[in-house]
């Protein structure tokens, strides 16, 4: 069991959970996540960490509201626990001292990105992120991102933040300007992570992905989350969730990700 | 011993009652089968069925018991050497062990042990006199066990005995490893995993669940919290594919996806249990062994028309236990036997269609002996599917091999370790089970425990 410290609703249908987790926080870095189990008939479901205290001992989820266990999660309060959490899982992302580095969220992806931006904004790399949403209910965490990042963008699909667009916009303005770019790390909607890769594809611009596949285990047991990338099979949970983004096979990815589209109508 | 009693058949579930459950399909000896098949045992005075046993069971002397009814007698004979009997008396392959051993097998009558021992577990949990082994007193040293298999739970119960602390580490919610996320529940009930699990616990060990080892804590983390050894029994989960075309379109499973959506996350009660479970009518199983059979078994029951294993060689070859092909047999489980899958077809929306395949002829013996399979020219063929599983066998998880780089790994991943003792290039560090010995049985499996747990007694006392 574990319990629930903070709930927050911080976006459209995503709300935000301080879990108190002292062995996970110790361990967590950047680009992991965990599976979490609500109940004993419940699915186990991967959700990034998006922050982490080692001293409080607490991570931080951030959950949107789109599935039945996503659902019932978020209408979960303060001081309820949640059955299983474990982790930390998948391979940390990759995080070394650079020039600049683009940290992209789109966005409940956003959640996964700021953890990855303050690495490499903690070992001094100029950071800058582009974050996007539909509209402005859909952002949050400008402000922490804000904190993490030497620039900011922000794009929503109506304009009713920051400009008017996607999340390539501003990363195309800056790939045009010259700017040198030493790695771009995208996490978002998996056609947005494909938008990423093509825009930066014609420039050779080192860009990572994390992928979010249909995931039981996340031990590497199952074989559920196999992704294609450079032509070979990976699974997502222990050889990623980071890759590669010029060598993914996205519209593999997008499939699969609709393996269970009809039974998730019947729960 | 009578000659005249004939070897005792286990009564079954009915086949077209069985493949709409999936409740145990074998229901156990009664007491009258029991005693008849008890009575015709020799009770050798070599008893070349204990010698059989890997972990070296006293078979005459608890059938005996059963013979003179004291089955309380029994099941407290057989748990001196075998903290799983209600498993083992299921999953052993005892026809290849203590049943082939037996004197009385080379007039095909040999002593149904298997079945003996299952009906003594049985009993005991129908009496509810769960016996717990006596625990030493303490020797104030501290054990983690990673991995709540039989290995796992093996090497826990004789080190709690032993007067060690013992804390099991599990990477998923529930104990039992392949035990419950790999055997179906109509080989293997669940219950029955979790009331042999209850005795570690009963016996002081601590179970920690959800902690996968090399990711909330790496070994020598485990050293650093105050464990004086460690005994890894991760097995070997990774699953294997086959690394053809289209192997990736969705309804494409591994055996072990496909079975822990079932068993472990209980798909076939979905939408009771939200884990779904997409099964088609069309069903190719790949592989010939006991897990292509209870994958096979479990498409059935979950509503398949049509399954069909595809195996690259002969019957003679097929790896599983002779019971379960005769079960998958009954069932109506097709073989397409001396074929191999060369690719799979899919339609634009990324879901499988078929599976293209080709005939195979058996050639020269290869080096595991058995002969090797080879392709027939311009045999290709198509069998139009909608669900395929893959179940041609596992390897090493690689998770702690790579957050512990002072263990010596061998080329396929496994951990080197001393044969005798389980002993691994890492001071106080032991492996037993599939993660050292490569994919075997449930039994061999606890049979390395064994003697790994003798081994880091030694070790823990002398240290």
């Amino acid at each position: 069991m574990f319990q629930i410290i903070q709930k927050k609703d911080i976006a459209e249908q995503t709300s935000l959970f301080v879990m108190l987790a002292p062995e996970i926080a110790k361990k967590a870095r950047p680009g992991q996540f965990v599976i979490i189990r609500l109940s004993e008939d419940g699915e186990r479901i991967p959700l990034t960490i998006a922050d982490m205290d080692e001293n409080k001992g607490t991570i931080t989820l951030i959950v949107q509201a789109i599935g039945y266990s996503t659902k019932i999660m978020c209408a979960l309060k303060e001081g309820e626990n949640i059955l299983d959490i474990a982790g930390p899982l998948g391979t940390p992302s990759h995080i070394e001292k650079i020039g600049t580095f683009v940290g992209i969220g789109g966005g409940i992806g956003i959640a996964a990105v700021y953890p990855v931006i303050k690495g490499f904004k903690k070992i001094g790399v100029n950071t800058v992120s582009i974050i996007g949403g539909r509209t402005n209910k859909h952002l949050f965490w400008e402000d922490k991102v804000q904190e993490t990042s030497n620039k900011l963008f922000i794009t929503t699909d109506d304009g009713s933040k920051g400009e008017k667009g996607l999340v390539t916009a501003p990363l195309k303005r800056m790939i045009d300007s010259g700017e040198k770019i030493d790695l771009v790390f995208a996490v978002g909607p998996t056609v947005m992570m494909r938008a990423v890769a093509e825009t930066t594809r014609p420039y050779k611009i080192p860009t990572v992905v994390s992928l979010n596949p249909i995931m039981i285990d996340a031990t590497g047991m199952c074989g559920c989350c196999r992704v294609c990338v450079c032509g070979e099979t990976k699974f997502a949970c222990v050889d990623g969730p980071d890759f590669n983004a010029h060598d993914v096979d996205f519209n593999l990815l997008l499939s699969r990700q609709k393996m269970y589209k009809e039974q998730e109508q019947k729960i | 011993m009578n000659p005249k009693i004939d070897r005792q058949e286990m009564p079954k579930q009915s086949v077209c009652e069985r493949i709409k459950n999936f409740r145990e399909v074998a229901l156990g000896y009664t007491e009258e089968n029991a005693l008849l098949e008890s009575s015709r045992c020799l009770n050798c005075k070599k008893a070349p069925c204990r010698e059989a046993c890997p972990v070296h069971i006293d078979i005459p002397a608890f059938v005996t018991k059963i013979k003179e009814k004291d089955y309380a007698g029994a099941i407290k004979k057989i748990k001196e050497s075998s903290i799983l009997p209600a498993v083992c008396g299921r999953v052993c392959p005892q026809e290849e062990l203590c049943e082939a051993a037996c004197v009385l097998a080379k007039a095909k009558k040999q002593i149904a042990v298997g079945r003996l021992e299952r009906f003594s577990a049985d009993w005991q949990f129908k009496q509810n006199l769960l016996s717990v082994p006596n625990i030493a007193p303490s020797t104030g040293k501290k054990v983690a066990v990673i991995g709540s298999g039989p290995s796992g739970i093996v090497a826990a119960s004789d080190l709690a005995q032993l007067g060690h602390k013992v804390v099991m580490f599990e990477a998923f919610h529930k104990t039992g490893g392949v035990l419950v996320y790999g055997i179906p529940e109509f080989r293997l009930p669940k219950e029955i995993v979790q009331k042999e699990v209850d005795t570690l616990t009963k016996m002081g060990v601590e179970i920690r669940l959800d902690h996968l080892i090399g990711r909330i804590k790496t070994i020598d983390d485990l050293f650093s919290d105050g464990f004086n050894a460690v005994y890894i029994a991760v097995g070997a989960g990774a699953p294997r594919f086959m690394n053809i075309e289209g192997e990736n379109y969705n309804g494409i499973y591994s055996a072990n996806e496909f079975l822990t959506r079932i068993n472990l996350m209980k798909s076939y009660l979905f939408p009771e249990y939200k884990t779904p479970l997409y099964c088609g009518k069309n069903v190719v199983v790949v592989g010939g062994g006991n897990v292509a059979m209870d994958a096979s078994r479990s498409a059935l029951r979950m509503g398949a028309d049509k399954v069909t294993i595809v195996y690259r060689r002969s019957k003679n070859e097929l790896p599983a236990r002779h019971e379960e092909i005769e079960n998958t047999l009954e069932e109506g489980v097709e073989f397409q036997l001396l074929t191999n899958p060369v690719a799979f077809v899919g339609d634009a929306r990324g879901w499988v269609t078929g599976v293209k395949c080709i005939k195979m002829e058996l050639g020269e013996p290869d080096e595991s002996g058995r002969r090797r399979p080879v392709p027939v020219k311009n045999s290709e063929f198509t069998i139009p599917i909608d669900t395929a599983i893959i179940a041609i066998g596992t390897m090493a998880n690689p998770i702690i091999a790579q957050t512990t780089p002072d263990l010596k790994i061998n080329k396929y991943g496994y951990i080197e370790v001393d044969p005798e003792t389980g002993a691994t290039s890492k001071k106080g560090v032991y492996a037993g089970g599939d993660i050292a010995t490569g994919e075997a049985t449930v039994i061999s499996a606890m049979a390395t425990a064994q003697k790994s747990a003798k081994a880091m007694h030694k070790y823990l006392i002398e240290a």
